[in-house]
């Protein structure tokens, strides 16, 4: 590749297969909803996009990167669409299901709908689609993922991944899930079915359910990226821009999460200046401008705790009392039982060992990989190092993820020695 | 316009003896007229118990039917009543089937007709 961005000969050649990938990615959302709108069919938007980026793959390199890379595929993919439309209308039936989504003629009154990919959003994540549907259909549509590229990130066989898309394209087809942004009245329950389909893509890279590697880093900024298009879309949403702060400040932890040998590294464990202090900035930033808001939901809430986190230049500075209080303001917004594991972990750091697991008793999470772990943390402070090393390995057992059972599985393995030592 | 059937689950049996049926239908009867005020009504009924029900069985157009008492299947929750609505809104018949799941407190199942279009689904007129 040619690095010659000031010469226009120089941009010209530089317009490889990398780059119209990197387009595809970042615009396919936009260009797909613009299409849908127009065509009334999510298939055959999706078929106009890859035409057009067929002929950018032919002419890109030839001719140079157009100056609004998004303008053209959106043009040349409702010329080639309506050029396919006008081969296929004698085909009745075809016709009939380009007019089957049900896309109102003109903007409803339903707000201002600034970006058709608001409304893509809310059609991927429609309720009555699977949540293993909502993701699938998330990536593959407003982020620009290939069928093969989502399988891999979930560890699931191509075909079963291309087959849960199509059902959820005929779901969406038969049922007539309507693409539009929801009336105000549904928008709070809806709009958090979108962030919890982030949050789990999310969540999936952070710490994979399953394989060999602790997480999977395009995922999760691939999350990251898709919270960013939701707080472009949703500016006035703070939990929108709570999620996007949420992820932003876990992820920067990444680096530190592993050592040298890919082993887990926890989080008091972690050489803090191997965090990323862009991202802690832009999470800070964020966690301060939606708070202000002064609506705080489940995901600031989550994102100021790990702000107080991000906040210590060194575990033993973490404010402790703050995290409490932070927890139990949210088990006023979500009481369950994986907040109050949250909580009791704090309350461990600022009350002992002792009281936390007395909290512990209370929470009916047995065979949730996290409950064992703080068991086991908390039987090994109390001195309990038999039953701890019991929890330990109880914990390696539940995790499908191979660099957090080795983790595991050497903490019983320590405990077992400290319980053999003070026989 | 699409046709949605909004299928409701009974349990088999009685119903439970706390359960207030006129209090029921009274509040079926509010989303009812608000199916109806849409414009979407097309029909509603409840159906008699699985013991009522006769399957019949005829392989082809010259074999003799096998009639049998009973239901198709037996379950313990079985078709208990339906609605039938015409919508060109899926977000407003998941409304309306929500509100019919919370007044009865049975499961309620939503399922589009296929072909839209199909003439035999237009409603008679009486």
């Amino acid at each position: 590749m040619v690095d010659d961005p000031a010469g226009a000969a120089g941009a010209r050649s530089a317009v490889t297969g990398a780059d119209i990938a990197r387009v595809f990615r970042a615009e396919h959302g936009r260009a797909v909803s613009v299409l849908i709108r127009t065509l009334g069919d999510i298939d055959l938007a999706e078929d106009a996009v890859q035409d057009a980026f067929a002929v950018a793959v032919e002419r890109w390199p030839r001719e140079g990167m157009p100056p609004s890379p998004a303008g053209w595929i959106i043009t040349t993919a409702r010329r080639r669409a309506i050029d396919r439309l006008r081969r296929e209308s004698t085909r009745e039936a075809r016709h009939e299901e380009a007019l089957v989504v049900h896309a109102p003629p003109e903007p409803r009154e339903e707000g201002p709908v600034k970006d058709e990919r608001l409304r893509l959003v809310f059609t991927c994540c429609h309720p009555a689609l699977s949540p293993e549907a909502r993701v699938a259909l998330t990536l593959r549509l407003l982020g620009g993922l290939t069928t093969p590229e989502i399988a891999h990130a979930f560890l699931v066989p191509e075909a079963t991944m291309a087959q849960r898309i199509v059902r959820a394209k005929k779901k969406i087809r038969d049922n007539g899930i309507p693409y539009r942004v929801p009336r105000d009245a549904d928008l709070p329950g809806r709009l958090a079915a979108v962030l919890a389909v982030i949050y789990l893509v999310f969540n999936e890279g952070h710490t994979a359910s399953s394989g060999d590697e602790l997480g999977r880093p395009d995922l999760a900024l691939e999350a990251i990226r898709l919270g960013r298009v939701l707080v472009e879309l949703m500016p006035d949403e703070p939990e929108a821009m709570g999620l996007l702060a949420l992820m932003l400040l876990t992820e920067a932890r990444r680096p530190a999460r592993t050592d040298a040998a890919g082993e887990l590294v926890l989080l008091p464990d972690q050489d803090r200046s191997r965090w990323d202090a862009a991202m802690v900035a832009e999470g800070h930033d964020l966690v301060r401008r939606c708070l202000r808001r002064g609506a705080p939901g489940p995901y600031q809430l989550q994102a100021a705790v790990n702000a107080v986190h991000t906040d210590a230049t060194r575990a033993a500075d973490t404010d402790w009392a703050q995290i409490v209080q932070l927890y139990d303001h949210l088990l006023r917004v979500a009481p369950t039982d994986v907040v109050r594991l949250n909580r009791v972990v704090a309350v461990a750091e600022l009350d002992g060992p002792q009281a936390a697991l007395s909290d512990l008793r209370r929470l009916g999470l047995e065979g949730y990989t996290p409950f064992h772990v703080v068991r086991a943390e908390l039987l090994g402070r109390v001195g309990r190092w038999t039953d701890s090393s019991a929890e330990w390995s109880r914990a390696a057992d539940l995790t499908g993820n191979a660099p957090e059972a080795r983790h595991l599985r050497a903490r019983a393995a320590h405990a077992s020695e400290r319980a053999a030592a003070r026989q | 316009m699409k046709t949605y059937l909004i299928s409701l689950f009974s349990p088999d049996g009685p119903p439970p003896e706390d359960l207030d049926l006129s209090r029921v239908m009274a509040d079926l009867e509010v989303v009812n007229a608000d199916i109806r005020a849409a414009g979407a009504w097309v029909f509603a009924g409840g159906l008699g118990d699985q013991a009522s029900a006769t399957t019949i069985r005829k392989p082809d157009a010259v074999a003799d039917a096998v009639l049998t008492d009973g239901p198709f299947a037996e379950a313990k929750e079985h078709l208990g009543g339906f609605t039938i609505v015409r919508c060109d809104d899926y977000d407003a018949v998941l409304g309306w089937a929500e509100r019919i799941a919370g007044a009865t407190g049975l499961p309620v199942e939503v399922r589009p007709f296929v072909d839209h279009d199909d003439p035999g689904q237009q409603p008679t007129d009486r």
